[in-house]
């Protein structure tokens, strides 16, 4: 039986990834904020078929909240083979881009914390030997464009991070996944203009789960075509594409 | 048709939100998407009166899950599972779930929807909403007849539990209410027992209306779910195929769900005209006619045929279309064979014509359509004032017969045939939460707007 922490375990996407875990008979403990909120998740994927589920509230994009974590799990759920960090936030631009408070609150929410907590996992994982890290990363960390960069940097930040991680874990069998969706239907993404094409939350959280079900692959693309549209996007000279309005 | 809300002028941002019909074409002030219960009591508290309509899957055909100009709560978000009796098959589900997600969690345990209309795309809050009923009323009722209890967040009394025995009155105005009197947070739903995914069916061909009573009576007893398909150019002489069936027991056939395509993009208006369609009618009927067949057919494909083609409603063009759904009483017989006649006169009736023979069990709720007698559905593609002047005419015919139109499909039908539809309409009224509105509502009450 496989085992997961979910950490940030009410964004949409790791809400689908749960449930489709949940019916494939993985045991969870799933970390958010709100306890009301994960009882009704836990709720939800029991009556769905999960084996067990544990709750624990946690506000993850405190450091100080962290070591609470890797405890209650070492304790209630031991043995645990995989973390899924799913949490995110996504500020609106303009703001981002001229308050530093705002600024800063998206660098720490979405990357300084989750570096730290999963450095904590990684130790973990890397004196037990065994294990899977994955880490919601974003094609936005790809290239730095105009219109999402604060975003775009703190998740470009994470991906770098990830994989150095999966480096000096390799060799000790822990397995590192970035998972890098486009643009997801999800209320992160409710204030976008409608015209753009956005992936079902299902979709992606079925390409994560055979991820987590395989160990593989290294670098995940959610839906597919994004491997292809950022590669292409990496090609662009930058003389050029300072100049895109994107 | 539509009232504009005049607070609602200041505002920019505007949201186009399509009910399954794409008519009418209105947009909202702004479309609120609670990913969680507890966001929901804070939506109903910051809005105006009249304001807001709960929206589920907007598989509604008309204008009843849309708000002109105001604002819709979509509920897709709100989709979680809340408890399940092993025991006694009862499910507790906030009111955004979906009934595909109730079977695909359920039937593998052996538990399957008591009531199920021709998509199982609808959300539970939209199924108690509009009090769907399905192939087998005759025998189950309507949705809201399995409903034991549920919770609605009120915006002037928070959360309130109501069944039949609890807030009976506030139960009967829900179940069937439109979405008028609050957002449906959860409800208990009785799932019935079945041995597995599959069908025993059969389908007989019919060519007059006597003979479709004759196979409708007949079958009854003997037969859970009954429906036909009607070529809606045969007029009162009306060929159809009769299909009948019943859920299968001891039969391990592996069972693959059908994913189809979707149709990426709304047709052009020439492509369903007088003649492609009388040619689809004319193949579909020789097909099925040449005798009884009995088959065995996996759920998804007896209940929901349509929803293996995503977006079909696409179909009818970028104008959208109108279904006409109405009831005529039994002893009315001649008032139905006109009603076929106009339609084949007008040749501009469709493939999708569903012909059913109501039972006669007591309503659910205040607004509940169902009543004894025979219920016929067509799609109409919108072809501007002619379609809604035909429909008129079909109107005449029903309210003269003492029938009724279903809301649930509505765009169009006038205050006064709403009023004589549904003549207890006006009690309606006191259960409706003073934050709730909706364009169906306000267009067939015919309320000052504000």
């Amino acid at each position: 039986m496989r085992k997961i922490i979910v950490l940030g375990a009410t964004s949409t996407i790791a809400l689908e990834v749960q449930r489709q875990l949940a019916t494939r008979g993985w045991e969870l403990l799933v970390v958010g904020r709100s306890l009301g909120r994960l009882t009704e998740i836990k709720a939800d994927l029991l009556v769905r078929g999960a084996t067990r589920v544990l709750t624990y509230p946690a506000e993850l994009s405190s450091i100080a909240e962290h070591n609470g974590v890797l405890e209650f799990a070492s304790r209630m759920f031991p043995d645990f083979d995989t973390v899924l960090l799913a949490y995110g936030s996504m500020h609106d631009q303009s703001l981002a881009a001229t308050s530093i408070p705002v600024l800063l609150d998206e660098l720490q929410v979405d990357f300084v914390s989750s570096a730290a907590l999963l450095t904590l996992f990684a130790a973990d994982f890397e004196r037990r030997r065994m294990g899977c890290i994955a880490a919601i990363s974003s094609v936005a960390g790809d290239r730095g464009r105009r219109s999402n960069y604060p975003y775009g940097s703190a998740k470009g930040a994470l991906a770098l991070f990830l994989q150095g991680l999966r480096s000096r874990l390799y060799p000790a069998g822990v397995h590192v996944i970035t998972i890098k969706p486009g643009p997801v239907r999800t209320p992160m993404t409710d204030h976008l203009p409608k015209a753009l094409p956005l992936a079902d939350p299902q979709e992606v959280a079925h390409d994560i789960v055979r991820a987590l079900e395989r160990r593989s692959p290294d670098i995940l693309y959610t839906p597919m075509i994004w491997r292809y549209i950022m590669a292409v996007i990496e090609l662009i000279p930058e003389s050029i594409f300072k100049r895109l309005s994107f | 048709m539509s009232v504009q809300n005049p607070s609602a002028d200041a505002a920019e941002p505007a949201e186009t939100v399509l009910s399954w019909g794409r008519y009418p074409k209105v947009t909202h002030r702004d479309v609120h998407k609670p990913a969680w219960d507890d966001q929901v009591a804070r939506i109903l508290e910051a809005a105006g009166p009249g304001c807001l309509l709960p929206f589920g899957a907007g598989c509604s055909y008309g204008d009843s899950c849309l708000n002109a100009g105001r604002d819709l709560i979509a509920c897709h978000r709100l989709n979680r599972l809340l408890e399940f009796d092993e025991s006694t098959g009862v499910v507790r589900c906030e009111g955004g779930v979906s009934l595909s997600d109730i079977i695909e969690t359920f039937l593998p345990k052996g538990w399957f929807v008591p009531v199920t209309p021709g998509t199982s795309f609808v959300t539970v809050g939209g199924a108690i909403a509009n009090d769907v009923h399905g192939k087998n009323h005759h025998c189950a009722g309507t949705f809201g007849a399995h409903v034991h209890r549920l919770a609605l967040h009120r915006s002037d009394s928070g959360l309130m539990v109501c069944s039949p025995a609890e807030h009976a009155d506030m139960f009967h105005a829900t179940v069937g209410g439109l979405g008028l009197t609050g957002v449906i947070a959860w409800a208990d739903i009785q799932l019935k027992r079945v041995d597995g995914p599959w069908m025993t069916t059969e389908s007989i061909p019919f060519s007059s209306l006597k003979s479709f009573l004759d196979l409708s009576h007949e079958s009854n007893d003997r037969f859970e779910y009954t429906v036909a398909w009607i070529d809606c150019f045969s007029g009162k002489n009306a060929r159809g195929i009769f299909f009948r069936g019943n859920h299968a027991a001891n039969y391990r056939k592996k069972f693959h769900p059908k994913r189809g395509p979707k149709l990426p993009f709304a047709l052009p208006a020439w492509v369903l005209n007088r003649w492609s369609v009388r040619a689809f009618n004319a193949a579909y009927y020789a097909v099925h006619a040449l005798g009884k067949r009995a088959a065995m057919a996996p759920y998804d494909v007896f209940f929901y045929p349509l929803d293996s083609i995503r977006q079909w409603n696409l179909l009818y063009g970028a104008q959208g279309f109108l279904q006409y759904q109405c009831v005529v009483p039994e002893n009315r017989l001649e008032a139905f064979e006109e009603l076929l006649e106009r339609i084949a006169r007008s040749g501009m009736g469709s493939f999708l014509g569903v012909l059913k023979q109501f039972g006669s069990a007591p309503p659910a709720g205040i607004l509940s359509f169902p009543r004894p007698g025979l219920t016929i559905a067509l799609d109409f593609a919108m072809r501007g004032e002619r379609t809604l002047e035909l429909m008129r005419s079909f109107d005449e015919i029903v309210q003269a017969s003492g029938g009724a139109l279903y809301p649930a499909k509505d765009a169009r039908m006038s205050p006064a045939m709403f009023q004589t539809s549904f003549p207890e309409w006006r009690s309606l009224i006191p259960y409706i939460d003073p934050k709730m509105s909706s364009s169906f509502w306000r267009r067939v009450t015919a309320l000052p707007p504000g």
